[in-house]
């Protein structure tokens, strides 16, 4: 149990006395994760709308793609995008392998999926007379797709949470095309998985504990935007 | 109307990706602003290196001691992939690395047969040594390597195998050949953790089994496992570390003079130095015995 306290206490030690090395690697945390969260709302989101609105031939099977890759393993995200961005494989031209870059491409590889399907479904859960009161009053597509996502604005935050939370928390990717480099690449999980590959247990406990901190601040922040939303229009 | 909307809201969208991917890709010619206060000097055309390497010289902490005075020295910039040997010289041999850090002498010298690398230097060696419970079941204690396998095979007592391809693994599958003629995987006393090092350790410690460690990995665990050393010093039981330049006449990716300049500095006066004092303040002895210009069959005598 000393182990667990140490920790705790180290990781307190660690933010307050304003270890760069810490900070460093927390703020990399934060922006390739926030990042590839907001590039995966982005495209995401149209996505999501597109398929629970459009009718085109093969809709359904594009939608699967979507909901299967709401569970893409990280390991296998992180082996794809390594073997294509090899300096020997197809792409690699683009000098990406071992950037921060590549972790913003594996992680939107992952959130993209989530929030496109979350935001599909979430549309899917609304009245359809809805749609055809709104449309009846004569708007546009335009129109209807921004009616349509005030109304799932509570669902749509659920989906970049679940978005962020995937990503912030992944290992498998980040390590393999990042390469868990200091100062370049390396975040609060690869740290960690590397503090305890040395025996460092209690930085171990310091980095997770700061990981859990964020999440919970990240996630605490847009739980607060979802839930005071609905009250706003009243 | 729609099309009008899609057309002032694409180009945000795409300039959002673009600007953020931008952002936080560094390009290899501008390392972070937090890297170039460390670069005085001029920077050479190709300042990018990937180094591929073992786990253990990273878990160690001794990369973290050579990479910045290597940087400061010379301007480069090195990338350390820490990786198995058997990984690390895969990435050698498919081109995807420019110079190797690695401890599989078995498994460099087929790389070099193949002429996938050039210039292979010896650059430090320590040693691995066998742990176990204290009780000692398999009566292994003061015993040379090979009979001391032999003794854990004969009483079944658990022995736990990394079973990763990294270095480590290699030595005790050639030290099991050397014991049973064999390897004896499918036994029921064999457990295989496919993991690093320090993982194993655990493992071990939890299992109260028997497993070959490098030394430097378990004094780094040693306050946290309570199993002794019971098999060390047996020239066997060397750990040899070399570095080796992937070859740019088979890659043309590969960076010559940076591999080239890395290499140098590795068997230098300074970085041997370094190399020597590595671990004294911690574990009050140190980790890695430099040996830049020695021969391979005079180390341990």
């Amino acid at each position: 149990m000393d182990i667990i306290w140490q920790g705790l206490v180290q990781a307190v030690e660690l933010l307050v006395g304003g270890d760069a090395q810490v900070w460093g690697i927390v703020g990399l945390s934060l922006l390739v994760s926030g990042t590839a969260t907001a590039i995966s709302t982005a495209l995401g989101v149209p996505l999501g709308l597109a398929l629970a609105l459009g009718r085109f031939p093969a809709r359904t099977g594009v939608i699967s793609v979507v909901n299967s890759g709401m569970g893409l393993p990280p390991v296998v995200v992180g082996l794809g995008l390594s073997l294509l961005l090899w300096r020997t494989g197809p792409l690699g031209g683009l000098h990406l392998l071992y950037t921060p870059g590549a972790m913003v491409l594996a992680q939107v590889l992952l959130a993209l999926p989530l929030v496109a399907g979350l935001t599909l479904a979430a549309v899917q859960q609304l009245d359809p007379r809805l749609r055809l009161q709104i449309l009846a009053l004569g708007a546009t597509r335009g129109q209807l797709a921004r009616l349509l996502l005030r109304e799932i604005r509570g669902p749509l935050l659920g989906a970049v949470m679940a978005g962020f939370g995937a990503v912030i928390s992944e290992v498998g990717a980040s390590l393999m095309v990042g390469g868990n480099i200091l100062g370049e690449t390396r975040v609060l999980t690869t740290a960690t998985v590397l503090a305890t590959g040395r025996g460092e247990f209690d930085v171990a406990i310091a980095l997770s504990t700061i990981l859990l901190g964020l999440t919970f601040l990240v996630a605490g922040g847009l739980t607060w935007l979802q839930q005071r939303g609905p009250h706003l229009d009243e | 109307m729609v099309l009008m909307k899609w057309r002032r809201i694409f180009p945000l969208v795409a300039l959002l990706v673009l600007g953020a991917c931008a952002g936080t890709a560094p390009s290899p010619t501008a390392p972070p602003a937090a890297l170039s206060t460390t670069l005085p000097g001029p920077t050479p055309a190709r300042p990018e290196i990937l180094l591929a390497t073992t786990t253990s010289t990273q878990d160690s902490g001794l990369l973290d001691v050579l990479l910045p005075d290597f940087q400061q020295r010379t301007g480069y910039h090195v990338k350390p992939i820490a990786v198995g040997s058997g990984q690390a010289l895969t990435m050698g041999q498919q081109g995807n690395a420019d110079v190797l850090l690695v401890h599989s002498p078995d498994a460099e010298a087929a790389f070099m047969q193949t002429g996938a690398g050039v210039d292979r230097r010896l650059i430090m060696h320590n040693d691995f040594v066998i742990i176990g419970p204290a009780a000692d079941p398999a009566q292994v204690r003061g015993r040379a390597a090979v009979p001391a396998l032999q003794a854990i095979a004969a009483r079944g007592a658990t022995w736990v195998s990394r079973d990763d391809k990294s270095g480590t693994n290699a030595l005790e599958l050639k030290l099991w050949q050397a014991a049973l003629g064999r390897n004896p995987h499918q036994e029921g006393w064999y457990v295989s953790t496919g993991q690093g090092m320090g993982a194993t350790l655990n493992i071990t410690n939890e299992r109260q089994a028997y497993t070959l460690s490098d030394r430097a990995t378990y004094l780094a665990f040693s306050d946290k496992i309570t199993l002794p050393i019971l098999v060390e010093k047996d020239p066997l039981l060397l750990n040899i570390y070399h570095v080796i330049q992937v070859n740019p006449a088979k890659w043309p990716q590969v960076n010559v003079a940076g591999a080239q300049a890395f290499a140098d500095y590795l068997v230098s006066p300074a970085a041997q130095q370094l190399i020597g004092s590595f671990g004294q303040e911690k574990y009050h002895q140190a980790l890695f015995v430099p040996d830049a210009g020695k021969s391979e069959d005079t180390l341990g005598r």
